[in-house]
């Protein structure tokens, strides 16, 4: 597999790390055990077209949004995550 | 009929016309007692067990394609029985006992060889975690040997002691693992479950659930018709999680890729299992002479059954680094499952919150060796509405709970079990 | 010196170099060839038919192909180190001074014990072993099996560590072609013309394909002149790349490639400092599969007496080789092209005993060639052999019609026809369709980016391969954004084809299937008998295609035959899973040069090469090397060692490299917030100039990792993380920073490289540091306290970190120094401390230390264990979020009988510890009931004299002063131990803060 990381381009598989499904968001503070453990245990286990946190670790270490069919591995989007890059300063 | 040498000599005389299929080709009847999804390992061993030891006939196995076509048919063939939790011991010790006498039960060969497994350390935190394993192992009754460098010299003295990135201090031994042949194994389970009466049914997807007014399920939905049941089960590792959302359900689960490797086939040269314990590579020899090995998962989900080259690469180093002598033995074949990685790296069975339908699943790379144990648990489940003694820490509750099974103690993501 | 006489190789003609004859040996025996032979085409020439013996019954074998799809002639090649098991004689280049022997025979190849096999061959059908051999149990293991693994296998593997070296490399191209015949050859002219940059790559040692053994005319040109004319101009393309012994075996994702180049296997031994082997990751924006079709057998009885032949492979060793497998040759084809192989015997002045056609017609050029050649034509079948080990010497013939006939020869030429080379596009878990005009699989469709062309694509005609190659090439090119112009397609005649699909013809004896394995048709149809109809029950039952050809020629016909009997069609029946590698591939090439020491990297500390002077012992900690320990002259053992440097640091002064610790900054206004967020306890109120302890969670509420993280100033904060997790807290940190809280403006940079950091203790660390920091700096416990933490500047300008943290329990203080000068701060600190007795401490003794005061390491940080299992429960921020802490409340997570940190020392004095033992309460009986917990370190303490440890036991903290069993039956140990507190040293930290 080939990823191209919007900083540094078309890089080979190796120099990526996977985390997972990239659907499920942190639940707030106050949200209660049963919609953080959801977060943290419950997959859709997508088998298809699926939107993942890919880690750039061999190179610029930015956290990449991938778009990805889990039944043939085609890539067909590519982004990076919300505070990838610079910090957004007065954000 | 039944298989033996004799048989053999008398089938021999007619030219080997006389046998008859090693399973029947059934045809769905409109209900069963229980139907069970899925015709792996897991699926059939389930189904003779509720016939031979809970007296539940009326029992249907479905299989999307043939028998053994998932990771039953797919995968390096060892069984153990090494585990270091509560849950995992006592549970894998019981299929390692069904194991022992599996032949003699199925009257079938299955070549289960206990030639041993040996899980290498090579620092002395590895050696710390397997006392500390191996001392479980005793204490459940299940033979280990903790072994030293000088032990291992004299058993194994290819492996690489004098140029090793990681030497090797030492290695934790269950002589009673070993492999078993993969396919006799899901052979031998519709052969004996089918003469029980149980019906084996190929090319028979399930497409849904039919439930009753109240939510439960009373029967599936088939490429070959409607069945009825009184139960269902599932046992799709690799697609529980396809097979629940017909049922409305999700599960702590994610499908991965796991690659396997064979070598061409050499005379004898490693006796048992062995697992490297400073890289992703374990290896037997089968009894046809290749070598049957493997590493870690790719990584990524995936249901694509097939791997890439960066972890075969990888494997292969593992292979080179403890045993130099195999570089120029040549890679044959490389092939890929699907596993249900769990997020504690444990399997779970249980009721499902569907009335009617329970689930067996989440074996990740791991459920070759379960084989026999959870179709006696699942069949026990299944027939008495309880969970067995030696799985009652399987429950699909416990993420909620908080009590994982957790051997590597890596938490909630599968693709680091 | 010339060895053995080269009786059948033909006087003229062959791409071999008469000039350069070359000696080599079978079995023993010195015979010799050319350059340019294979190892089969040598021993034909040398007269040698029978080359090896078959899997299961031992039946003598000899050379059935000239390619990779060999299944029979397989040898050991080379010896000692370099043996090579079941190398395929037919791609084996031959070079002087080649050693070969023959394979799974004992005593001799002409004489093997084993083949009394034959004798049991009513038994011994497909998948009898599962009928049988289970009685007794035990007798499995104990006799069975062992007799089963000595006859199974092949050549015997070496028993030494591979001697040669290789490599691992990438390829960047636009269009990578996979063969390189006519259709391989005109992809490439097309492709290279337009600019693409082109990666050619040829399994054989000499580009060309079919056209090295049949010939043909292009462009008007014969083959051969074509072929020269092509391999210049694409010379002269700047971007043509053409690779010959190399195999492309795979496709993986990404458009990416395996291929395999065999560098060095044509020579003895790879040249000194060369690889034998390269494999290569080819990424190409698009792939052209040109690898040809393979001839198929047809099965019948006795077609695996050595002198059987592939047709085609019977052209390529006379045409190409100049060797003739045989003096007087039969054919027995169902197709227009096994003809061929006649017209090439009787171009080469060899006999033609008959022609076997199974076909109705045949055409009048061949009736006419028959005549010519006086041999007559035969419609019928090949349906028996005899001949043995010394070969065929007369077939039998069943007549369409019934009747029977007889032909004398001493080999036999057989063509069933083509079978298109459908696995790179089938990798992907493609299935191919069948065509029924060719009676073949061909691709129905391939991975993204690929393309069959030629043979490989079910076009068998040489204009076609080229028209199809040519419009391959320049589409991929153009696909590849390559727009220059691709001239004229090369142009052939298409020879007419015609075939009767014949797969089985039925006689008396065992009819091959697959060769290698023993498969017999009789053995599909034993396995249809008895269910396993599906074609991988088939495989998986008989074994059937998975040799070491992997069913090059076995896998269509079986497939064909269980269609037969079960009354389906081809199609309906399927094929298997097409799985790679193409070619088995050295599970050393996959290495490359991960092995031995540098299976993987090696990371030294910045004081590395200091310590290796002192005479450090190193421990492999993850990839760093770390000094264990600083043994002395004289010291016995390394505990004494140890001790000496325990005792050291208590009573005066030490230092240890502890560089290896992940250090990250973290900069930004919100850097505060964001570590309450990943830390359980709070660090925006963390004063400037201070240091804190800090614990981080998984969020599934499992301790993560831990360390100090100090606050520099108001928006820099530097922590530190434990040596094994340095990098994953990286990579956690920046996920929790830019996709859980992109809104903290904070940012992290990992400098666990940049800075060498020293950990100084014991009672006289501030007399040392003294003599290291500027006089202005006020190292008093006013001017430094506890938990201090502040930028200083050292003797000579240089700018350090000072931390005054203890993981001793002593007096100490951490300095970081920029990486560059962590040596000369090794060597300083020695020539500082020697007034104080300065002593080097290594890991061991950071441990003992660290045990004494009962601080938790990566023993109890296991994964499965709470802050308040370690202890640390009362740092959880109840004022707060952060990772971990909702799941962190399940109740099995805060269960009363959950197993917790405690001490624990034996009851003797003298008695050691082991980490393993198993916590039993005292009296009981070890069992899984009360298995209470386990011990999780030791260590020898110089301080208490005496062995102590800790262990995570049920209700530990409760527990404290009560008696229980160490279980450690692994090593043949029980004893009593005393569960104590954890901290065993200065449990009120009077010296830490003093």
């Amino acid at each position: 597999m080939r990823i191209v990381c919007p900083f540094c381009g078309e890089r080979e598989l190796g120099e990526f790390t996977y985390l997972g499904d990239a659907k499920p968001q942190r639940p707030a503070a106050d949200a209660g055990e049963d919609a953080v453990y959801d977060y943290v245990y419950m997959r859709d286990n997508i088998a298809g077209v699926m939107s993942e946190n890919w880690y750039h670790g061999g190179g610029c270490r930015s956290w990449l949004k991938v778009t990805r069919n889990t039944l043939t591995h085609e890539i067909s989007a590519v982004e990076a995550a919300a505070g990838a890059g610079a910090a957004k300063v007065g954000a | 009929m039944k298989y033996s040498i004799f048989s053999l000599a008398r089938a021999a005389l007619s030219g080997h016309k006389t046998w008859q299929r090693t399973w029947r080709d059934a045809t769905p009847k409109d209900h069963y007692d229980v139907v069970i999804i899925g015709g792996g390992g897991h699926g059939l061993a389930t189904a003779w067990f509720l016939a031979s030891e809970f007296g539940i006939r009326n029992v249907a196995v479905l299989e999307k394609g043939w028998i053994g076509s998932g990771n039953a048919g797919r995968n390096t063939t060892i069984i153990r029985s090494n585990y270091g939790l509560p849950g995992n011991t006592g549970f894998y010790e019981l299929s390692m006992k069904l194991w022992e006498r599996m032949e003699q039960d199925l009257n079938y060969n299955a070549m289960v060889s206990q030639r041993g497994v040996l899980n290498l350390y090579h620092s002395d935190g590895q050696r710390d975690a397997y006392a500390r394993r191996g001392n479980t192992m005793r204490i459940n009754g299940i033979d280990a040997e903790l072994l030293d460098q000088a032990a291992l010299k004299k058993m194994l003295p290819f492996l690489n002691f004098d140029h090793a990135r990681f030497p090797v201090q030492g290695g934790l031994l269950q002589r009673r693992g070993g492999t078993a042949r993969h396919d006799a194994v899901v052979w031998g389970y519709a052969h004996a479950a089918s003469a029980l009466g149980v019906d084996i049914i190929q090319n028979c997807e399930v497409t849904g659930f039919v439930r009753d007014a109240h939510g439960k399920v009373t029967g599936v939905e088939t490429s070959r018709g409607r069945i009825g049941a009184g139960k269902v089960g599932m046992a799709v590792a690799g697609s529980s999680s396809r097979v629940a959302a017909m049922a409305g359900m999700r599960l702590p689960i994610e499908s991965h890729v796991l690659q396997a490797f064979v070598s061409e086939a050499i005379k004898p040269l490693i006796p048992g299992v062995m697992t490297f314990g400073a890289g992703h590579f374990y290896v037997s020899q089968s009894d046809k002479g290749g070598l049957v090995f493997g590493g870690d998962i790719d990584g990524y989900n995936s249901y694509a059954q097939r791997g890439n080259l960066p972890v075969m690469e990888d494997v292969c180093e593992g292979g080179m680094a403890i045993i130099p002598m195999i570089g120029r033995v040549r890679l044959l074949r490389q092939w890929g499952g699907i596993m249900d990685m769990s997020m504690d790296g444990s399997p779970i069975i249980d009721r499902t919150p569907v009335d009617g339908l329970y689930l067996n699943a989440g074996w990740c790379y791991g459920g070759f060796k379960a084989t026999p144990g959870s179709g006696f648990v699942f069949a026990h489940l299944l027939a008495r509405d309880e969970m067995h003694k030696e799985a009652a820490l399987f429950r699909l509750d416990r993420f909620q709970r908080g009590a994982m099974i957790d051997e590597k103690g890596q938490g909630a993501q599968p693709n680091l079990h | 010196m010339m060895a053995g006489s080269q009786s059948n190789r033909l006087a003229n003609g062959g791409l071999i170099d008469r000039s350069a004859p070359l000696s080599f040996t079978f079995d023993g025996k010195s015979l010799s060839g050319f350059k340019g032979d294979t190892l089969a085409s040598a021993l034909l020439a040398s007269g040698v038919k029978l080359v090896g013996r078959s899997f299961k019954y031992h039946r003598p074998r000899g050379i059935l192909t000239a390619g990779s799809e060999e299944p029979n002639a397989l040898v050991e090649l080379r010896s000692g180190a370099r043996r090579e098991p079941n190398t395929k004689a037919t791609t084996a280049e031959l070079y002087e001074g080649l050693e070969a022997a023959s394979q799974n025979r004992w005593p001799s190849l002409n004489f093997d014990v084993m083949s009394v096999n034959q004798l049991f061959a009513p038994i011994f059908v497909a998948g009898f072993y599962y009928k049988t051999f289970m009685w007794p149990a035990k007798f499995w293991e104990a006799i069975y099996e062992p007799a089963i693994r000595r006859a199974a296998g092949l050549g015997r593997a070496a028993t030494v560590s591979d001697p040669d070296h290789y490599d691992k490399a990438w390829a960047h191209c636009d269009v990578v072609i996979a063969g390189s015949g006519p259709a391989g050859l005109a992809a490439a002219l097309a492709a290279g013309r337009s600019g693409a940059r082109v990666i050619l790559c040829e399994e054989d040692f000499v580009v060309g394909g079919r056209l090295l053994s049949d010939g043909g005319t292009i462009d008007g040109l014969p083959a051969a002149e074509w072929l020269a004319r092509t391999l210049a101009e694409l010379a002269s393309l700047p971007d043509v790349r053409i690779m010959t012994r190399t195999t492309l075996f795979g496709v993986y994702d990404g458009g990416t490639y395996g291929a395999i180049e065999r560098v060095n296997d044509h020579l003895p031994s790879p040249p000194e400092h060369e690889v034998r082997q390269r494999l290569w990751r080819i990424v190409a924006k698009r792939c052209v599969v040109a690898a040809g079709a393979l001839e198929r057998p047809i099965v019948f009885a006795g077609n695996d007496t050595p002198g059987v032949m592939m047709a085609s492979a019977m052209r390529s060793y006379i045409s190409r080789y100049a060797a003739a497998p045989a003096k007087r040759i039969a054919l027995f084809t169902n197709n227009e092209h096994g003809w061929r192989t006649v017209e090439t015997a009787l171009e080469a002045g060899l006999q033609v005993a008959a022609v076997i056609d199974a076909r109705a017609e045949v055409s009048p050029v061949h009736r006419s060639l028959a005549s010519k050649g006086g041999f007559p034509v035969l419609h019928g079948s090949v349906s028996g052999v005899d001949g043995g080990k010394a070969g065929v010497r007369k077939l039998s013939v069943s007549l369409t019609g019934g009747a029977r006939a007889e032909v004398e020869a001493d080999g036999l030429a057989v063509s069933g026809g083509w079978n298109p080379t459908v696995g790179l596009t089938s990798y992907h878990r493609g299935r191919p369709k069948w065509r029924d005009d060719i009676a073949a699989f061909v691709p129905d469709g391939a991975p993204p980016g690929m393309v069959a062309v030629g043979a490989a694509n079910g076009a068998f005609g040489l204009g076609a391969c080229l028209r199809e190659g040519f419009e391959a090439g320049s589409a991929a090119a153009r696909d590849a954004g390559r727009s220059g112009g691709t001239g004229s397609t090369p142009v052939a005649d298409d020879a007419a084809f015609s075939l009767t699909p014949l797969w089985h013809v039925a006689g008396k004896g065992k009819a091959f299937v697959d060769q290698q394995h023993d498969v017999t048709a009789s053995d599909i149809e034993l396995a249809q008998r008895e269910g396993f109809e599906s074609v991988e029950h088939l495989k998986r039952y008989t074994t059937l295609g998975m040799a070491t050809d992997q069913g090059k020629t076995s896998n269509v016909a079986g497939l064909a035959i269980m269609a037969a009997v079960s009354g389906r069609s081809i199609p309906e029946t399927g094929t298997t899973i097409y799985r790679p590698p193409y070619v088995p591939v050295a599970i050393g090439a996959f290495a490359g040069h991960h092995r031995d020491e540098n299976f993987h990297a090696t990371r030294l500390t910045p004081s590395h090469h200091w310590a290796s002077e002192q005479g450090a012992i190193f421990v492999d900690t993850g990839l760093w090397k770390r000094a264990q320990w600083y043994p002395l002259a004289g010291e016995k053992d390394w505990l004494e060692s140890v001790t000496r440097e325990v005792k050291a640091v208590r009573s005066g002064v030490g230092f240890c490299d502890v560089s290896t610790l992940g250090k990250i900054d973290v900069h930004g206004p919100d850097a505060g917030a964001f570590l309450d967020r990943v830390y359980i306890n709070t660090f925006s109120n963390l004063a400037v100039g201070k240091a804190r302890y800090g614990l981080m969670l998984r969020e599934d509420g499992i301790v993560y990792d831990d360390g100090t993280t100090s606050r520099l100033a108001e928006d820099h904060y530097f922590l530190t993380t434990t040596t094994a997790k340095a990098g994953l807290v990286m990579q956690h940190l920046e996920f929790c920073r830019q996709v859980l809280f992109p809104e903290l403006d904070v940012q992290l940079t990992s400098v666990s490289d940049q800075w060498a950091q020293f950990s100084i203790a014991g009672p006289k660390t501030r007399d040392l540091l003294k003599q290291i920091v500027d006089p202005t700096e006020d190292l008093s416990n006013e001017g430094f306290p506890f938990m201090g933490a502040r930028e200083v500047k050292l003797r000579g300008g240089i700018k350090a970190r000072l931390f005054r943290i203890s993981f001793s329990g002593e007096m100490a203080f951490e300095i970081s120094v920029p990486a560059r000068h962590g040596e000369a701060m090794a060597r300083n600190l020695m020539i500082a401390g020697k007034p104080f007795g300065v002593t080097p401490y290594g890991t061991e003794a950071l441990g003992v230390m660290r045990v004494e005061k009962g601080h938790v390491a990566g023993p109890e940080l296991s994964g499965t264990t709470t802050a308040s299992d370690l202890g640390l429960g009362k740092m959880m921020s109840t004022k707060k979020d952060f990772i971990g802490r909702v799941m962190a409340g399940r109740e099995a997570l805060v269960a009363p009988d959950r197993q917790v940190v405690v001490g624990i020392k034996p009851t003797d004095k003298a008695r050691r510890l082991r980490s393993g033992a198993h916590i039993i309460p005292k009296g009981e009986i070890p069992g899984p009931d009360n298995d209470q917990g386990y011990v999780t370190s030791v260590c020898f303490s110089p301080t208490l004299d005496q062995w102590i440890g800790l262990a995570l036991v049920e209700r530990g903290r409760e527990r404290f002063g009560e008696i229980v069993h160490a279980h450690d039956p692994l090593r043949g140990e029980d004893y009593d131990v005393e569960l104590c507190n954890p901290v065993f040293y200065d449990p009120d930290g009077g010296r830490q803060r003093g």
